[in-house]
This record gives C-alpha cells, sequence and structure tokens, in this order.
C-alpha cells in the first residue's frame, strides 16, 4: 500500500478546483493508497480549507506559520521537507506554484519528478507507468517512474474528474511543530494585477482567437474585419502578446484571460492546454490550423486544415452572405 | 555580473509537424527542424540586456552532442560572451535530475552570479532550473517576466502567475531564475553575425571534467524514463471539413450560424 500525499493549493479560504482531481489521481496510481491532504497557510483561511478536505480526504495534515499568509515557495520547500516522508508520493496540480515550488522539493526528498502527468496506467513493484504529452502537445509519452525512495507527481488541472464523494470524516493533523522554522532568501513582496483592456474579452459569446499562424502584426486587421462581420471581438494566444502585437488582455489562457464564449474560432493556435485551460463553457470550438497534428484538433468540434491568412477573407466573405 | 544561461536544442513544433516513426517509439526525426528552445532565447536577451548595464559576462552552456554546438554559436551571435558544450555518452538518458547534476558541475567549476534558464523547453517538464537551485542551495523563482536589479547583492523579479498576474519578490545573488517568453524582444540574428562566430572555439566538458561519475547521470542513474511515444486517442477529435477552400468556408458559415457564431 502506497502512501501518497495531494498538495491542496487554495486562495481565500477556498482550495483549488485541482483539490478534489488529486484524489482521484492519488486512486488511480493505487486503488488501495491512503491518501493524505498536505495544507499550508496561516490562520483561519487555512483551518477553513482543512475542514473543507476533511469530507474528502482521511487525513488532513496541516501547516499553519505566520509567513504562510501567502505560498512562497522558497519557505513552502523547507516546510514541507521538514514534514513529508522521503519515501511517499506526493501530487500536486501542474501550475505557476507547483513548478516554483516542487522540482526543488524532489531534490530535497532525493525523490523522484514527473511534471504534468495527464494519466497514470499503474503501479508495477515500485514502477509508476504514467503518459506525458510533449512538443506542445503534438506526442504523447510513456514515461516509468521509479518510486521506491518516493516521487513527486503534478497532474495536469481538469483531466482527472473530481472525486466528490465527499465521503470521509477525516481528522486533521497538525503538522506545524514539525514544519520547524525556515529561512528563504526570496521575499514576497505583492501581487500586481492585471491590467484591463478596451475590451473584456471574458464577456463575449464570439470570439475570433488568433496565434502564432497571424505571421506579422498587419495581418490583424484581417482577423478584426472577420470578428466584426460575426459579431464578435479577437482574442489571441501567448505567441501574438509576446511579440506585442495585442495586449496581454485579450490573452486567452491560464497566463491570461478564462473565457467563456458560444463560439470559439481558434486560428492559428496550436492548442496548447494552458491555452485551451482558459477556454471554459464548453463552446463550439472551430480550429483553422496548417498543422493537421496541432493538439488543437484533438479538443475542436470542427476543424479546417488549411493555412489561417489564405482562409480567413473567404469566411469572411461567406459570413457577409449569410447576413 | 557574470551570468549563465543554460539552452537547449530542440524540434522547432512551429515549424514541424510531430510524427511518430514506424517503430513507434521514437519521434521521427529525419526531416526536423532544430532551433533553440524558444524560452531560452529571451533568457540569453536578458542577460545581455543585464551585462551591457552592469558589466560582466555571459555564458552559455548546453548538454548535448555536436549538434548542439549550432545553438550556442546562435545565442552567442546574438551576444553571449561564451560557449561551453557538455558532452559525453555517459550523459546519455540522464533524466531532468540527471542534466541538473551535469549543471551544477559547471556551476562548481566556474564563478556565477546569476543562473539562467527557459522556464520550460520541449518535454514540458519545467523542472531543471528549480532543481539546480535546490541542488546549489541558491534561491529560486520561476516563470520570470520582469528583471530589476535592487544592488550587488539582490534583485527583484516579477513571476507570471495565474490570471495573467504579477507576482513580485525580491531575491538574494546568487539565484537560479526560469525565464518566460514575453519578458523581452530577443534581438533578430543575421547570417552575418554567426559568420563572426563560426569558428570561435567552444569548450567542451565532460562527465570526469566536471567531476562527475556513474551513478550521478545518464540511464543508469534516471529514475526517469521515457519508453516510447505514442500516438493518443485522446478526446473524440475535430470533424474536418473537407474541400477548396470556398466550400470549406461556406459550410463552416452555415454551421457558425447555427450555432449563434454569427450575430
Amino acid at each position: 500500500m502506497s502512501q501518497i500525499f495531494a498538495y491542496i493549493d487554495h486562495h481565500g479560504g477556498q482550495a483549488a478546483d485541482s483539490a478534489l482531481e488529486l484524489l482521484t489521481a492519488a486512486k488511480k496510481i493505487d486503488s488501495s493508497a491512503q491518501v493524505t491532504a498536505v495544507v499550508c497557510g496561516s490562520g483561519s483561511e487555512l483551518d477553513q480549507v482543512c475542514t473543507q478536505m476533511a469530507k474528502h480526504y482521511a487525513q488532513v495534515w496541516k501547516v499553519d506559520k505566520a509567513d504562510l499568509s501567502y505560498p512562497n515557495a522558497e519557505l513552502l520547500r523547507g516546510y514541507l521537507a521538514n514534514v513529508l516522508p522521503a519515501e511517499g508520493i506526493l501530487l500536486a496540480a501542474h501550475g505557476t506554484l507547483s513548478m516554483d515550488l516542487l522540482p526543488g522539493l524532489s531534490v530535497k526528498l532525493d525523490s523522484a519528478y514527473v511534471a504534468d502527468v495527464v494519466d497514470f496506467e499503474g503501479l508495477e513493484g515500485s514502477t509508476l507507468k504514467t503518459i506525458r504529452q510533449e512538443f506542445g502537445g503534438q506526442a504523447h509519452a510513456h514515461v516509468h517512474c521509479d518510486v521506491g525512495q518516493g516521487a513527486v507527481i503534478t497532474v495536469r488541472p481538469g483531466v482527472f474528474p473530481p472525486d466528490e464523494s465527499a465521503s470521509a470524516s477525516g481528522e486533521v493533523v497538525d503538522k506545524s511543530a514539525e514544519a520547524g522554522e525556515v529561512q528563504a532568501k526570496r521575499k514576497y513582496l505583492e501581487v500586481v494585477a492585471a491590467e484591463m483592456g478596451d475590451v473584456d474579452i471574458t464577456k463575449e459569446d464570439i470570439l475570433v482567437s488568433i496565434g502564432r499562424g497571424i505571421g506579422d502584426e498587419e495581418n490583424i486587421d484581417e482577423a478584426k474585419e472577420l470578428a466584426e462581420v460575426m459579431g464578435g471581438v479577437v482574442s489571441c494566444s501567448r505567441p501574438v502578446v509576446d511579440a506585442k502585437w495585442m495586449e496581454k488582455s485579450r490573452q486567452v489562457g491560464t497566463s491570461g484571460q478564462t473565457v467563456k464564449p458560444k463560439v470559439y474560432l481558434a486560428m492559428g493556435i496550436s492548442g496548447s492546454f494552458q491555452h485551451m485551460g482558459g477556454v471554459k463553457g464548453n463552446p463550439f470550438i472551430v480550429a483553422v490550423n496548417n498543422n493537421p497534428k496541432a493538439p488543437i484538433f484533438q479538443v475542436a468540434d470542427v476543424g479546417v486544415v488549411a493555412d489561417m491568412l489564405e482562409f480567413m477573407p473567404e469566411l469572411k466573405e461567406k459570413v457577409e452572405e449569410l447576413k | 555580473m557574470n551570468i549563465l544561461v543554460c539552452v537547449k536544442r530542440v524540434p522547432d513544433t512551429a515549424e514541424n509537424e510531430i510524427e511518430i516513426n514506424s517503430a513507434g517509439n521514437d519521434i521521427e526525426r529525419d526531416d526536423l527542424v532544430y532551433s533553440v528552445n524558444e524560452w531560452d532565447n529571451y533568457a540569453v536577451e536578458e542577460a545581455i540586456q543585464l551585462r551591457d548595464k552592469l558589466g560582466g559576462s555571459v555564458t552559455v552552456a548546453t548538454v548535448g552532442d555536436e549538434d548542439s554546438e549550432e545553438v550556442l554559436r546562435r545565442e552567442m551571435a546574438m551576444g553571449a560572451d561564451n560557449g561551453i558544450l557538455l558532452t559525453d555518452d555517459a550523459f546519455n538518458g540522464s533524466d531532468g535530475k540527471g542534466i541538473a547534476r551535469i549543471l551544477k558541475g559547471l556551476v562548481a567549476k566556474e564563478n556565477f552570479d546569476l543562473i539562467l534558464t527557459g522556464a520550460q523547453a520541449d518535454e514540458g517538464s519545467a523542472q531543471v532550473g528549480g532543481m539546480l537551485a535546490a541542488m546549489l542551495d541558491y534561491p529560486y523563482a520561476s516563470l520570470v517576466n520582469a528583471i530589476e536589479v535592487i544592488d550587488d547583492s539582490k534583485l527583484k523579479v516579477g513571476r507570471e502567475i495565474e490570471g495573467g498576474n504579477q507576482e513580485m519578490n525580491e531575491i538574494e545573488l546568487p539565484c537560479v531564475l526560469s525565464i518566460q517568453t514575453g519578458i523581452n524582444e530577443p534581438r533578430y540574428v543575421g547570417i552575418r553575425g554567426i559568420r563572426k562566430v563560426a569558428s570561435v572555439e567552444i569548450p567542451e566538458y565532460s562527465a570526469s571534467d566536471l567531476g562527475l561519475s556513474e551513478g550521478d547521470v545518464g540511464e543508469s542513474a534516471a529514475k526517469v524514463k521515457r519508453v516510447d511515444y505514442f500516438v493518443s486517442e485522446m478526446g473524440e477529435g475535430a470533424e474536418i471539413l473537407e474541400g477548396d477552400t470556398e466550400e470549406v468556408a461556406a459550410k463552416l458559415a452555415e454551421m457558425l450560424k447555427a450555432k449563434g457564431g454569427i450575430k
């Protein structure tokens, strides 16, 4: 029987959506595993999350530290290394906190590290069989991990269904004393909120979203014209913002805006999980991409394999005819 | 400030259709276009800008075979002062920790105030920078999208977190930072720039040069192993519209209208 821990990310007294996905992931590794939620933070918000988690996890480990009112990864890593047994398996959601915290924690615990797992194919002896994606989602890989000396594993948010059975009446164990004292050479200062732009893409029903395939800044006008005849607005993926061709507020994705349109027309967008993580509400997704292997075609309802620059004017004409 | 930037040669996913080979155990590599990992370009640009402001040097290093020399030269053409190739058959099959140990060996030999990596590379693990920092006992910040020098001993760095928000931190030097795309605009490298560095000697360090033994690196030390690549049946997949451009556009316009995509 494996000892599996789930690191619970939380904000404002609420556990992240991934909290119950980790329970499903743990059971997929080993259905007989004893799964312990690990919740770090401070004060009443922390207690709130621990109480929530005790409904789902048989055991909840609480680490209450005044300096964890914001999750500074450099402090968290030290506390977790003091608390977690080296031979256990720690699960967490793949995200901006885990990327900061966990590769280093796997070094401190001297355990294996596998990031962004999309599925588990079981545990054989000490070999955990996992599935990952590489090359921006264009290829899948079987990756085997020796968990004999423990492992730190992150799973992709949204791929394991949340276990909402709430059948546990778990106990909360206070591990704060064991976590000891930790010094960090990095000090958290503040979070600067994203600037709002001229258009709020989160409120639009129709989004014409453009990616790397737009090729050049001057082609954006054509996308705007198409969006206009459709009655929507233009949003974009990360490379368009990196090139400074559109404002950050137009970017769809986990590091940008979360949108809930009715129709999402993705053109020249490969469809990385970071991008698709920002598309919610089950819209009708159309993908136009010249690479038939682009992962966007796996999640789209309808696909067109074409160069978006050639296809856009044609589509605009046909839409105008239908209006 | 002496800065090390760790870079990697990767298949360019923006330029390639990645296919599985006929044996089904690897991607088809014959016609692949390789380039420097996109994130690494931003890291090198950031390092060059810091050096130009503060003095010092920029060293680019990579773990790989002779083919990886081209990415070092490319980054030197951008303006990096030195390139170092970390190469040894014993490195083959290293997992993330193995790569971090190789880089740690380099850091132990030379003197760096700041170490930069790209936030992630072709495998999408975003792991080597954080591992290297932990092995060196240096502070670490990932997904960095802004760097401001406070003084000789510390930096102010912004991290890109969820929702487009930015987490500001003060971090002590020496430290390791993983750099997010968009932090700057990497300069263009022309053929002339590449030619200028074409004959610069690039030192090579082997496992023994770096004080590494078999138990540290390579396949035997790896706890994480990729067994093969495969084609996934994930998701139902899109209905692909067939026909000439005009037909497809007409079909799609009808569908969009039916789904409320035309107002």
